[in-house]
């Protein structure tokens, strides 16, 4: 009786996993075999293994994500932590919240005030007698944006995995005689690695496609994979050798997601 | 609970907040200036309001923006609740989880790479670049989230719920719309909700399949923002934050209202884009 009305749901659903999931990436592998003349070819890939220029751009991106991950952990967990222990927690991890909720590109356009050349960060540094910098349009001023942009994102997982922690856990180890400093280390943040390795996932891949970040903040010097995406795709319109480098876009991501998620697998077996 | 933060706690966490929150702050403070940059504050003054409330263009980009947010929400929040449905009904646990990976596909992509793909695939089907392949990108986009926000709904429901309804003679439309959906209602809120932020802070995925005639405020900013500082943008900034700030107290409330009629689930662990 309701197999005739599980096909009416199953439908429209699955009609949008053929047409907006799986075509789109299929395209996208079929694309990355032609060149700018649609000739089936391997050579898109045979460029991108063996030009410097993809190459340095794959390890600059890698790198960039990478930076930006590590500083946001860096300030993400103290942050989660302490929030975790305040009284009306709920409240001050809203607060958090708010800012993801405020447009990319406004937060982005902020920092090209702050950062400017007589902007609130060079006022300051002449403040404290400090020489004025030229900011914007850097490698750093990138990972610097990137980074405040991420930190929610990974204190918001962190903070979830800590505060599913039980009570009892941290007073056991108490009793036991560990220190604040061993509770820290041997039990609350293994306890957490599943929210550090989502926010990991979170952060990670977004990182390494942030192509308005780059030209807004980074200038022409910061070139990521998802800036030579975007470039190949709207600028020089060679759109086999834009699908190729998303094609190592797509694998980066998915060794991303196998190496954070062993955990649940590992508790699934 | 009992407040446990150290001291130094609480100031790192002070510092941090004030981090977060100085380039938002800075950002309105300058739509409030008489000056052009956002360097040196010149008295306050609403000029930069009135310009923007003028420009004919933004104002039709701003409703460009607004529509394609309601009809992808509308849109998506159907399929997906949809596609709840389908996932909750799975037989086979290999079928559930099968259609929840494909699912969170599009949720866990890099939007450079859902942007060109759907270039691409708009482009092999021959449909013009503009509103229609905007909207239909925006619906595709916020599906996923709209399914994993009505799911949980659907699995906690006991299931002899509708057993007794079915052995008293309810037929499944009956069903459906007499007992599925006023249980799984919140969810579907917060589904829409969210569908609707995800459709108004998207700017990559509509940069790659907007074409040149149609554009919604996050391109414009993004095109704006590069030729340098203006501070209308600052105006509009000012405008959106509050947007943000009711959108996020409406969210807040379904969600606390969801809680307290025995769901504990929190927005927290859905903001991930």
């Amino acid at each position: 009786m309701k197999k005739n009305f599980r096909g009416l749901f199953f439908t429209p659903y699955v009609l949008w996993l053929a047409m907006f999931v799986i075509a789109p990436v299929a395209l996208i592998f079929y694309y990355s075999f032609f060149d700018i003349h649609h000739n089936f070819t391997l050579s898109n890939y045979q460029e991108f293994f063996t030009s410097g220029t993809y190459l340095t751009m794959t390890a600059n991106s890698v790198l960039y994500a990478f930076l930006i991950t590590l500083f946001a952990i860096l300030i993400s967990y103290p942050m989660a932590l302490v929030i975790s222990k305040l009284k009306h927690r709920d409240l001050w991890i809203l607060l958090v919240i708010l800012p993801t909720w405020i447009n990319l590109l406004l937060k982005a356009y902020a920092f090209i005030g702050l950062l400017s050349h007589d902007g609130l960060v060079n006022q300051l540094f002449q403040f404290f007698g400090l020489p004025i910098q030229h900011m914007l349009f850097t490698d750093s001023s990138f990972i610097l944006v990137a980074a405040y942009i991420q930190i929610p994102f990974m204190i918001l997982p962190i903070y979830n995995s800590l505060t599913d922690i039980s009570g009892s856990y941290i007073r056991a180890s108490r009793d036991l005689g560990a220190t604040k400093w061993q509770t820290l280390t041997k039990v609350i943040i293994p306890m957490t690695m599943p929210g550090i390795k989502s926010g990991i996932q979170i952060v990670f891949i977004p990182s390494l496609s942030l192509f308005m970040l780059s030209r807004l903040i980074g200038g022409n010097k910061v070139i990521t994979l998802g800036t030579a995406v975007e470039e190949h795709f709207l600028t020089t319109m060679n759109w086999g050798m834009g699908s190729t480098i998303g094609v190592v876009l797509i694998i980066s991501m998915v060794i991303v997601m196998l190496l954070t998620n062993t955990k649940r697998k590992r508790r699934r077996a | 609970m009992e407040d446990k933060a150290s001291k130094t706690g609480k100031i790192y966490i002070t510092i941090v907040f004030l981090l977060l929150y100085i380039p938002i702050v800075y950002l309105i403070l300058y739509s409030f200036s008489k000056g052009t940059t956002m360097t040196n504050f010149q008295g306050f003054s609403l000029k930069h309001y009135g310009e923007l409330f003028a420009d004919k263009r933004m104002l039709a980009i701003f409703l460009n923006t607004i529509l394609i947010a309601l009809l992808s929400s509308v849109c998506s929040t159907i399929i997906g609740t949809m596609g709840a449905l389908a996932v909750h009904n799975a037989k086979r646990k290999h079928e559930r989880e099968t259609l929840l990976s494909l699912n969170s596909i599009l949720l866990v992509s890099p939007d450079v790479i859902i942007g060109a793909s759907f270039l691409i695939f708009f482009t092999a089907l021959k449909l013009p670049l503009g509103f229609w392949s905007v909207l239909l990108s925006h619906i595709a986009f916020e599906i996923p989230i709209v399914l994993l926000l009505v799911l949980p709904r659907l699995d906690e429901m006991s299931p002899s719920m509708t057993n007794a309804a079915m052995d008293l003679g309810a037929t499944p439309a009956q069903i459906l719309s007499k007992i599925v959906l006023p249980y799984i209602q919140p969810g579907i809120i917060a589904g829409f909700f969210m569908a609707i932020t995800y459709s108004l802070d998207d700017f990559a995925v509509t940069f790659f399949v907007t074409g040149n005639g149609f554009t919604t405020l996050s391109v414009e900013i993004y095109s704006r923002a590069r030729q340098g500082i203006s501070l209308e943008i600052n105006a509009l900034a000012g405008i959106m934050f509050i947007f943000s700030l009711i959108l996020v107290g409406v969210y807040y409330l379904i969600e606390t209202h969801n809680a307290r009629n025995g769901r504990k689930k929190n927005l927290v662990e859905v903001t991930d884009r």
